[in-house]
């Protein structure tokens, strides 16, 4: 067997162009693979570690105030294990240096000492020292964001009361890995912190001393979350009792479930299509080394070589390949996902991530690639351990060509003889030929779904802020307000417009399926808030009934006409069954809406509003922004044009950096597959060519018939791959849709093009690649070989 | 005039009739440490209208000759005059324009294209060519008028052989260069071969070269040039050339 590894590692090393490129495909599945593995894996890892350490909460309540006493009675219910009460309360800072208002989301912890349930981690300083009312814990991103650092000092309006505060310690929790400011689709960092204060101090500031508004439970194994809410909901209606919820309806929680989701797919799909690729790429190199060397395979036999010998040497062949490509993807993956992992840790705020490149990871790596080498090798393989000695040995014939149906045509009396070798060589071998169509729309395909991605995400970011949020600033009010508010804000400096909106929690329910969110009520022809259908027109709100986000109404599987159950969560908690009047087809978010009046009636109250949106005049924030803190409903203001450079920002680095990786190995599919196949008809017609070149033809009339090929492919490949891409892009669509944001389903022109143009690009490259081998040609010895 | 004897021998002494001349024409190749000389010095004339049949043992240099010669090859040193073009200070593209121009092959193995029928084979040389014949013609010539919509496959060795000669003379060449073109033939397939190079010879004056190891074949020649280790061994003039189909091997 000495001999035989000497002829695999020669052959390796001619082809060793073509080695590599299948290699690197295949090292992209695998890739794709570790990274989705890998990054799930250490999200899974990190979360519950985090989770379990920290005591975090499986259900959680809001109302309006409680005493004490309510809370010891709902702790000895069955099914629940541990309940604690604490206070929560919005809350605006200023931090020194920076002129934006920030909102604040300020809680009570029991004095000087951890909660049992969401215990913080403390990433410096501690806890506030039982004895001062002025220290704080602070949430780490937003401590991050100003490099805040335990000893510095914080300005905060606590119930219209201005205060100084001391940072005593920085912190994570599990409640707010994601940590997104209510209302808020996306964090933002330096506009909205967690706080964490003494329960005496917070109590004393908003008037709760010996009363709760939050509270927070975890379950005995094996009871129903279900009944335990229906347990609660039932105890603090009373109370102003805003409905328990479980971690499914915590935005941090739900937000990294979605995302995990998203790897799901990701660990599917896209491994899926690049080993399939690769498969097919093996399949073609070894049948093509396996049918030049007939003879040898031939001369082996004859000297008593053994079929398990000769399969033996090809399969090792492929084993080297795509060993190689393990070893690429695997690092390539280990490297990618640790970096990703990284990514996701500026959004999840979990204490340390627990990376690990799992065994389990690489273990599925090598059998997804060892199958998708095996897959490919087989057919080759088999064909020449059925070769006999004597087939082998007859001296080669002329490949069999017919005249095909063409013949007579115009259109081939028109072609000239190497337009007549190019169409004859792809009907000769159709099948190759159909692959490698199949193989080019691939690579198109993904280029489409990349660019597809980069674009569709671009415009639902225009969607979202040129039709729907067209207001530049928001304002939260603390409490309810009569509407004539509007107005009175009309004659603040910079302002143009104003429209003012009521919102309340609600839960909407169809059958069994039930659904939180906030309830909008707004002018009938809002001008600062959009609502659009599908074509982007904007629709006007019905009289009576609701609207809801297409999505959310998918989701609950109701149809406009169906009857609705909807319960508000707030005051006296009714319940209505309202008819869904239609929805609307916004990207970002899910929503409730219904005209304002309308709402107001059925909240059985005035004219009111708990939320404005300002059109100003934005030369004129500076001075409008220190009028708006001073008043004293406000409990919060939003700038629309900073949360929308937050979120593209986000998307930038998270979303698109995957779609680039995605578009780097979608050009590196393309390319192996059209410089393979280069290699393949080059190496295969060397001897026409050198024939062709002998006649008097110049390298670029020869080179013509092989570039004619590819480019006949490629273009064959262009329109198909289209269509494949815009399946792909579609199912991507259905699979990453979720509740915080939905991309459009548009492929732009530009996207076809760009796809058209990557891939016209790898055929140029791999042309240009196997021109250089066309050049070096030596007539002399290609004559000479006999093949 | 006899029939099996041939008597229009061209002018085979005056350099005014020259088609080729090489002057210390040497071919060395390396390969890793040692040197292989293929050709050690040759000094050739060749004649419009002659045809030659060039013999030696094998590795005696007579392809690397015939290469040179055709514009496949560079010679390592000397001279090699096309009439009055130097080939060896041509650059590739002249070349290519030479071997489009002026001159025809026939190897061993025919080399036609697989994916292309008889006359699709002797059109593409004609395609690019000037004063070219039509393929038709050109199978004609070669007597295979009857099988032009046939492919290679469809074809026996002989006849294949006879489409590649259709192919080189169809440009009407100066020169037609054959390498073994009955090498893998049996003799009386062999035989038609050499008829229809003959007749292109004579009906078209095209200077003609044929390499063999059948040194039978040089009763049909003019002239009968032998290699020996890359030189000219001797060169013997036929006064009396027979035709190829009294020959006998
Ligand atoms: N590409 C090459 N590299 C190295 N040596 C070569 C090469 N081509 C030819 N030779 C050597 O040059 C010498 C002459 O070769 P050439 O092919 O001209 O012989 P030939 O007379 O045609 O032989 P045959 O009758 O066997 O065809 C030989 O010794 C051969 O080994
Ligand atoms: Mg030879």
């Amino acid at each position: 067997m000495r001999s035989l590894r000497r002829k695999l590692f020669r052959e390796l090393v001619g082809m060793r162009g073509q080695v590599l490129a299948i290699a690197v495909v295949i090292g992209a599945g695998v890739m794709t693979l570790i990274l989705s593995v890998t990054t799930l894996n250490a999200l899974q890892l990190t979360q519950e570690r985090f989770y379990q350490q920290h005591g975090f909460a499986e259900l959680f309540a809001e109302l309006k105030r409680a005493p004490e006493s309510v809370a010891r009675r709902l702790a000895d219910s069955p099914g629940i294990n541990h309940l604690e009460t604490r206070v929560r309360s919005g809350i605006r800072l200023q931090v020194a240096n920076f002129d934006d208002p920030v909102r604040g989301l300020l809680l009570s912890l029991p004095d000087g000492r951890q909660p049992g349930i969401n215990r913080l981690y403390l990433r410096s300083g501690g806890l506030p020292d039982p004895e001062r009312g002025d220290q704080v814990v602070i949430s780490e991103p937003f401590a991050e964001a100003h490099e805040l650092r335990p000893g510095d000092h914080l300005q905060a309006i606590i119930q219209g009361r201005q205060e100084r505060l001391t940072i005593s310690g920085i912190a994570l929790s599990p409640e707010f890995v994601y940590q997104i400011g209510p209302a808020d689709l996306l964090p933002d960092y330096q506009r909205f912190a967690v706080v964490w204060m003494n329960r005496s101090t917070v109590a004393r500031a908003t008037d709760m001393d010996g009363a709760f508004n939050s509270l927070v439970a975890t379950l005995q194994p094996g009871a129903s979350a279900a009944e335990i809410q229906v347990l609660l909901d039932a105890g603090l209606a009373r109370y102003g009792g805003q409905g328990a919820y479980d971690r499914d309806d915590l935005p941090s929680h739900r937000f990294i479930s979605e995302e995990m989701n998203q790897l799901r797919v990701m660990a599917v799909a896209f491994p899926l299509v690049f080993l399939g690729v690769s498969a097919f790429l093996l399949s073609v190199l070894m049948e093509r080394i396996v049918r030049t060397q007939r003879q040898d395979i031939a001369v082996l036999k004859a000297f008593g070589y053994s079929n398990a010998q000769i399969a033996t040497y090809y399969l090792l062949l492929t084993a080297f390949i795509v060993a190689v490509g393990l070893l690429l993807g695997i690092g390539a993956g280990a490297w990618a996902a640790e970096g990703y992992a990284r990514l996701y840790m500026e959004y999840f705020r979990f204490p340390t991530l627990e990376f690990r490149l799992q065994p389990g990871g690489i273990a599925l790596a090598i059998l997804v690639a060892a199958a998708a080498g095996g897959i490919g090798t087989a057919r080759a393989v088999h064909h020449s351990v059925r070769l006999t000695p004597a087939q082998a040995m007859r001296p080669p014939l002329p490949e069999h060509f017919q005249q095909s149906w063409l013949g007579g045509t115009r259109f081939w009396r028109w072609l000239d003889q190497p337009g007549r070798i190019i169409l004859r060589n792809l009907g000769r071998h159709r099948l190759k030929a159909i692959l490698s169509v199949l193989g080019i729309s691939l690579s198109t395909s993904l280029l489409l779904v990349g660019s597809y991605q980069f674009q569709a995400v671009d415009r639902m970011l225009d969607v979202q802020y040129r039709l729907v949020q067209q207001a530049d600033l928001h304002l939260s009010l603390t409490d309810p307000t009569s509407e004539r508010a509007i107005g009175e804000l009309r004659h603040l400096p910079g302002v143009l417009l104003s429209e003012g909106y009521r919102s309340v929690p609600v839960r909407i329910a169809l059958g069994h399926r039930t659904y939180r969110t906030a309830l909008l009520g707004m002018e009938n022809r809002s001008v600062l808030r959009g609502l659009i259908d599908v074509r982007h027109r904007q629709q006007s709100l019905p009289e009576h009934g609701l609207i809801l986000t297409d999505y959310l109404a998918d989701e609950l599987g109701a149809r406009p006409g169906d009857s609705l159950e909807l319960e508000i969560l707030e005051g006296e908690r009714r319940s209505r069954t309202i008819v869904l009047a239609g929805v609307v087809a916004e990207p970002i978010g899910v929503g409730a809406y219904m005209e304002r009046r309308a709402l107001n009636r059925l909240l059985g109250e005035g004219p009111a509003i708990n939320g404005i949106w300002l059109q100003v005049d934005k030369t004129q924030l500076d001075a409008l922004l220190p009028r708006l803190d001073r008043l004293p409903r406000v409990a919060g203001i939003g700038l629309t044009g900073e949360a929308e450079s937050a979120i593209r920002s986000y998307i930038d680095e998270t979303v698109l950096v995957l779609m680039g990786i995605l578009l780097l190995l979608a050009g590196s599919i393309t390319f192996a597959v059209i410089y393979n196949n280069a290699r393949i008809a080059f190496a295969e017609r060397q001897r026409e060519l050198a024939t062709l070149r002998v006649l008097g033809f110049s390298r670029g009339e020869v080179a013509w018939i092989l570039i004619g090929e590819l480019l006949l492919l490629t273009l064959l490949a262009i329109p198909l791959g289209w269509a494949i891409g815009s399946g792909l892009a579609w199912l991507l669509n259905q699979a990453l849709s979720m509740d915080l944001l939905r991309i459009p389903f548009v492929i732009t022109p530009q996207a076809y093009g760009f796809a058209a143009a990557g891939v016209l690009l790898a055929s140029a490259l791999s042309v240009l690649l196997v021109m250089r081998r066309l050049y070096r040609l030596d007539m002399v010895s290609a004559l000479k070989a006999v093949e | 005039m006899n029939a099996d004897t041939r008597h229009d021998v061209p002018d085979v002494s005056s350099t005014a009739n020259s088609v080729f001349r090489t002057n210390g024409l040497t071919r060395t190749y390396r390969v890793g440490e040692t040197e292989i000389h293929a050709l050690r010095g040759i000094d050739l004339t060749l004649y419009a209208g002659e045809l030659a049949v060039m013999l030696g043992a094998s590795g005696s240099g007579k392809s690397t000759l015939l290469n040179i010669l055709g514009g496949l090859d560079h010679a390592s040193s000397g001279q090699v005059l096309y009439r009055d073009q130097d080939l060896s200070q041509a650059s590739e593209r002249q070349l290519t324009i030479y071997r489009r121009d002026h001159v025809g092959f026939v190897f061993q193995f025919y080399n036609l294209i697989s994916s292309l029928t008889a006359r699709e084979n002797v059109a593409i040389v004609t395609d690019i060519c000037r004063d070219a014949m039509a393929p038709e013609q050109a199978l004609e010539l070669v007597g295979l008028g009857q099988r032009l919509d046939h492919f290679p496959a469809q074809l026996s060795g002989g006849e294949q052989q006879r489409v590649a000669i259709a192919r080189a003379i169809a440009k009407q060449p100066a020169v037609l260069l054959c390498d073994e073109p009955t090498g893998a033939l049996d003799s009386a397939t062999g035989r038609q071969v050499l008829e229809a190079l003959l007749a292109v010879n004579q009906r078209l004056g095209t200077t003609t070269v044929i390499i063999t190891h059948n040194a039978v074949i040089g009763e049909m020649a003019h002239r009968v040039i032998l290699l020996r280790d890359g030189r000219i061994a001797s060169i013997e003039r036929n006064a009396q050339p027979c035709s190829p189909s009294t020959l006998v091997w």
